[in-house]
């Protein structure tokens, strides 16, 4: 129903994409960015370890020239880490004016979420740290955590320091 | 027609950082050489830009003072004032206030600058007392405007222009200055001359044998007159008559010297006043005035060109971008080689192919070195801020100090001597401060009573040091070991080198100076010094001895950018060390081999003891070899310091691209940034000073 | 009818704003950082009135004058030399070489119109 009411005026409605997020998976949970953040998807290459870098930094990997980060979104958020399948993708985000590549188990779709639909956090059980997340979305039978980047990224520096 | 300037105020704003510095440079070297004509023009040249162009793009303020200043620099160079000490101060203080107005214009970048500043005004006013001052010449004169003596009544006058027959081979149009001139009046006559026509048979159509007598009634000036036919040359025959003006003398004036000439211009013609409107008013007077300032343009440039320091923009020669395009050239034709090679290939043409890549690849090597010498500029542009520093501090210090420049072609990358001039700054101030003796004490001592600070630039084996050499007291050892024991930053039976104690100048908050003065303590302390340095990748060292004086030396790589490393690989990683920091590189014996009773290993190379480091357990990198006598130690150096960096295996050397970490990541310590191998993987480049600290924690500086 | 103006300069900033002011006045304008690219320029166009710089690489104003002007169809364009009050000799240059006229730098856009008027209005 909210679906079909975006639809019905899809253009005149200036915040459209700030509403659509990428989704993808991670365990058993799919979790959903902003696609604005979105730079783009590439498939998982191998990454260069950093030194004495926290456990969720894979390392850096070369992005047309560009030296880019790489953080293990499953060590992030307080999930086993996994080994990568051929569903494995590296989804290239901006954060705070810099790119950083998210390794996901795999892109799921990109969804338009009415505002609505959003709910609060619930927890999702034991390890998985629910302050990366700002809400959580339901599509149908579906239901979304929606990842706030800055934070996955952002407390980064301070940690090391 | 209103146009707005705002896209081209910027631009203008990075030019005028290098006319100041020329205007600067050129002021005090005047003082050496008061008089040297090609000076003189340079400096009048810098400030005449900036009056321009700050009319052309609507800075008030900043042409209105530059006007006085030119004004007086137009004195100078015209003879009438001599560069005395008081004048030049005068001019140092006026570029200045000018460098202050024109900082407040780029401040507001779309504004005005804010109005007169009282320190503007003050010294506008000293700037006039000069022009008053009596000289070779007369006091400024009126402006050109009204040499021309306007009158509100019309005047008959006749013009008689005949084109030379090659007329129309410049593109110009007589109807247009017919039409031009009869639009300056009331035409009364217009009288053609056919007389030169040729016979039908012999006219060239492109060829022009006509010539026109007007007669015009007219309110305009006899100037406005000439200045409808100023893009018409001496080859032309041109006559102006002016018919009915009781006030004037007829201008019968021969043809040649009418336009082009300025036969009815007052004497007062190299006055800058008239010069003045010449910048700001109608083209052609301009082009008129320009015999007076006849200096080679590029005298101007090459002042200019030492003082890209604050832009953004980097000013390339011509000849650097030749070669490149040359290079560009070959590449090209290399790349069409391999795509001949490849387009019908067959297991026989291997060897042309080889071949074919290995002139790419000779190619692009070439081109990316003629692309960083793109980046060289010489280290001049900022040595040429420090002569004013010195003037001014010596000064105020009561202290006589002569600054010697040498080396100023040395090139370094643009990024390095922009970021070497701070420190650089606070090296002078401390040598003046600190090392150079007030002249009684020099006296006292047998030394002359002028001291000598020395800034040197050279380049040896692939760095460029910068060395700041004062014959004054040199470093106080005693005094500076006493505070580094008060600091808790050695213990007072710590048996430290002199070296060692010299090094503690550069930790935080150390100032030993008996009185804290104006000029030192700025907050600004040598710790900064040595952390911009190391960010540049370069060293400090001091060398000292009481009484005698003091050297620093700054050594700083080329370039940022490019670096020569040797591959290695730990633990299936591979690595980058800078190849300047390596000195051997061997597979060292069980028997050389110690550990420490308090931590730590040591390896004996020769005579002499290293500490080991073992690269894998600093960078934390699983499945390395752990036995020194199955991998191999690399010695590396750094700040006059050696040790061995265990490593499992050295792979080549290559020149590699730096890329920072910290663009998207951050700085990791022990690692000087990224680079991007030939398969495209990234491997992390060594910082051996990083590393050494990582193995002695964070007092590696004390830990010597 | 909209006049072309083929604007000749290595400075990106000079050649903007002479570009711009030419614009504002209804011109049409092409660009070209040195003589020999506003010779290409010319092969493919026509042109008007021609602004050129003299100090430039590849190919300086003075030579491009003087290609522009072998030209047959630039044989009578008028040609603007942009000079500094220094060239006095290069202004005499260019004008054997065949130039118009020039305007010296540095100007006021309206000057630069005004000057620009008077050889092709």
């Amino acid at each position: 129903m909210n679906e079909n009411e975006l639809m019905k005026n899809p253009s005149n409605n200036p915040g459209d994409d700030a509403r659509q997020f990428l989704t993808f998976r991670l365990a058993e949970q799919e979790y959903g960015v902003p696609i604005l953040r979105v730079q783009e998807l590439r498939g998982y290459s191998a990454v260069t370890p950093i030194p004495n870098a926290p456990a969720h930094v894979r390392g850096v990997m070369n992005l047309r020239g560009a030296v880019m980060p790489v953080i293990d979104l499953r060590t992030r958020l307080g999930l086993e880490s996994a080994p990568p399948t051929k569903f494995t993708v590296i989804v290239v985000v901006n954060v705070a004016s810099k790119v950083v590549g998210l390794i996901v188990d795999a892109v799921n779709d990109v969804l338009d979420f009415d505002e609505r639909s959003l709910e609060p956090t619930p927890s999702l059980g034991a390890g998985v740290n629910t302050g990366f997340l700002t809400g959580m979305a339901k599509q149908g039978e579906r239901l979304i955590a929606l990842l706030d980047i800055e934070r996955v990224f952002g407390i980064e520096p301070a940690q090391v320091a | 027609m209103q146009i707005d300037l705002t896209p081209f105020r910027r631009a203008f704003l990075d030019e005028c950082v290098e006319h100041i510095a020329a205007l600067e440079d050129g002021l005090l070297r005047l003082e050496t050489a008061p008089g040297d004509a090609e000076l003189l023009g340079s400096v009048f040249r810098a400030a005449h830009s900036i009056k321009g162009g700050a009319g052309s793009f609507g800075f008030e303020p900043v042409a209105h003072f530059t006007h006085s200043l030119e004004n007086l620099l137009d004195r100078m160079r015209t003879g009438a004032l001599g560069a005395e000490r008081a004048l030049v101060d005068l001019l140092l203080r006026a570029t200045d206030v000018l460098k202050g107005l024109l900082e407040c214009a780029r401040a507001h970048e779309y504004g005005q600058t804010d109005a007169a500043a009282p320190e503007t005004a003050a010294i506008e006013a000293e700037l006039a007392r000069w022009m008053e001052q009596p000289g070779a010449d007369a006091p400024a004169a009126s402006p050109a405007s009204a040499s021309a003596a306007p009158s509100a009544a019309t005047q008959r006058y006749t013009v008689e222009f005949a084109p030379a027959t090659g007329f129309f081979s410049t593109g110009a149009d007589p109807l247009l200055l017919l039409e031009e001139l009869a639009s300056l009046g009331e035409r009364e006559a217009l009288e053609v001359d056919f007389s030169e026509l040729p016979h039908w048979e012999q006219l060239d159509p492109e060829c022009c044998y006509l010539s026109w007598r007007i007669q015009l009634q007219s309110a305009a000036t006899l100037s406005a007159l000439r200045d409808v036919f100023m893009f018409v040359g001496d080859e032309a025959r041109l006559r102006f008559e002016t018919l009915a003006s009781a006030e004037r003398a007829p201008q019968a004036a021969p043809a040649r010297e009418s336009v082009g000439a300025a036969a009815e211009r007052p004497s007062a013609e190299a006055s800058s006043a008239v010069r003045a409107n010449a910048a700001s008013g109608a083209p052609g007077e301009a082009g008129r005035a320009a015999p007076a300032a006849g200096e080679p343009r590029s005298s101007g440039r090459s002042a200019a060109s030492r003082s890209s320091s604050e832009s953004a923009s980097i000013r390339v020669s011509v000849e650097k971008v030749d070669q490149l395009i040359n290079v560009i050239g070959e590449l090209v034709i290399s790349q069409s080689m391999v795509a001949d090679v490849v387009s019908n290939f067959s297991p026989e043409r291997l060897a042309q192919l080889r071949e074919a890549v290995l002139a790419v690849e000779r190619n692009t090597r070439d081109l990316q070195e003629r692309v960083m010498a793109v980046r060289m500029v010489p280290i001049g542009s900022i040595f040429s801020r420090y002569p004013r520093m010195v003037r001014d501090l010596s000064a105020q210090l009561g202290k006589e100090v002569r600054l010697e420049l040498e080396g100023e072609e040395t090139e370094l990358d643009k990024g390095v001597v922009e970021k070497i001039g701070d420190p650089l700054t606070h090296l002078i101030r401390n040598s003046l401060d600190h090392g150079i003796e007030p002249p009684a004490a020099r006296e006292a001592a047998g030394k002359p009573r002028e001291g000598v600070v020395r800034l040197r630039a050279f380049t040896e084996g692939g760095s460029v040091f910068v060395e700041i050499q004062d014959d004054g007291a040199g470093l106080d050892t005693a005094r500076i070991r006493a505070k580094g024991v008060e600091k808790g930053l050695l213990r007072a039976d710590d048996s430290w080198s002199d070296e060692q104690i010299h090094q503690l100048i550069f930790q935080p908050a150390f100032s030993t100076a008996a009185t804290v003065s104006d000029v030192s303590g700025r907050g600004v302390g040598m710790d900064v010094v040595k952390k911009n340095v190391e960010s540049l990748g370069g060293s400090v060292v001091i060398e000292s001895q009481r009484g005698v004086g003091a050297r620093f030396r700054i050594k700083l790589p080329l370039t940022l950018a490019i670096l020569d490393g040797l591959t290695l690989s730990i633990g299936g990683q591979l690595f980058v060390l800078p190849l300047l920091s390596i000195v051997e590189s061997f597979r060292p014996k069980r028997a050389a081999l110690k550990s420490l009773l308090a931590g730590g290993e040591v390896v004996l190379v020769r005579d002499e003891t290293l500490p080991l480091l073992r690269a894998h357990a600093l960078l934390g990198i699983p499945d390395a070899q752990t036995d020194p006598t199955r991998a191999l130690t690399v010695v590396v150096e750094n700040d006059g310091r050696r040790v061995a960096l265990l490593v499992d295996e050295l792979c080549g050397q290559s020149q590699v691209v730096i890329k920072n970490l910290d663009a998207n990541f951050r700085r990791v310590e022990g690692v000087m940034g990224a680079t991007i191998m030939g398969d495209g993987r990234v491997a992390l480049i060594l910082d051996v000073p990083g590393l050494m600290r990582l193995s002695s924690g964070r007092s590696a500086a004390l830990a010597l | 009818m909209n006049k072309t103006v083929l604007i000749v300069d290595d400075s990106v900033s000079m050649r903007q704003m002479v570009a711009f002011t030419l614009k504002q006045a209804g011109f049409s304008v092409l660009e070209g950082g040195n003589g020999k690219e506003a010779l290409e320029r010319l092969a493919s166009a026509k042109v008007d009135l021609i602004i050129t710089d003299l100090n430039m690489p590849v190919m300086d104003g003075i030579s491009f004058v003087r290609a522009a002007r072998a030209r047959a169809e630039c044989k009578f364009t008028p040609i603007l030399l942009l000079t500094t009050e220094s060239q006095e000799s290069k202004k005499q240059e260019g004008k054997a070489a065949g130039a118009t006229g020039w305007i010296v730098k540095p100007f006021q856009p309206d000057q630069l119109l005004k000057v620009v008027q008077k050889v092709a209005p």
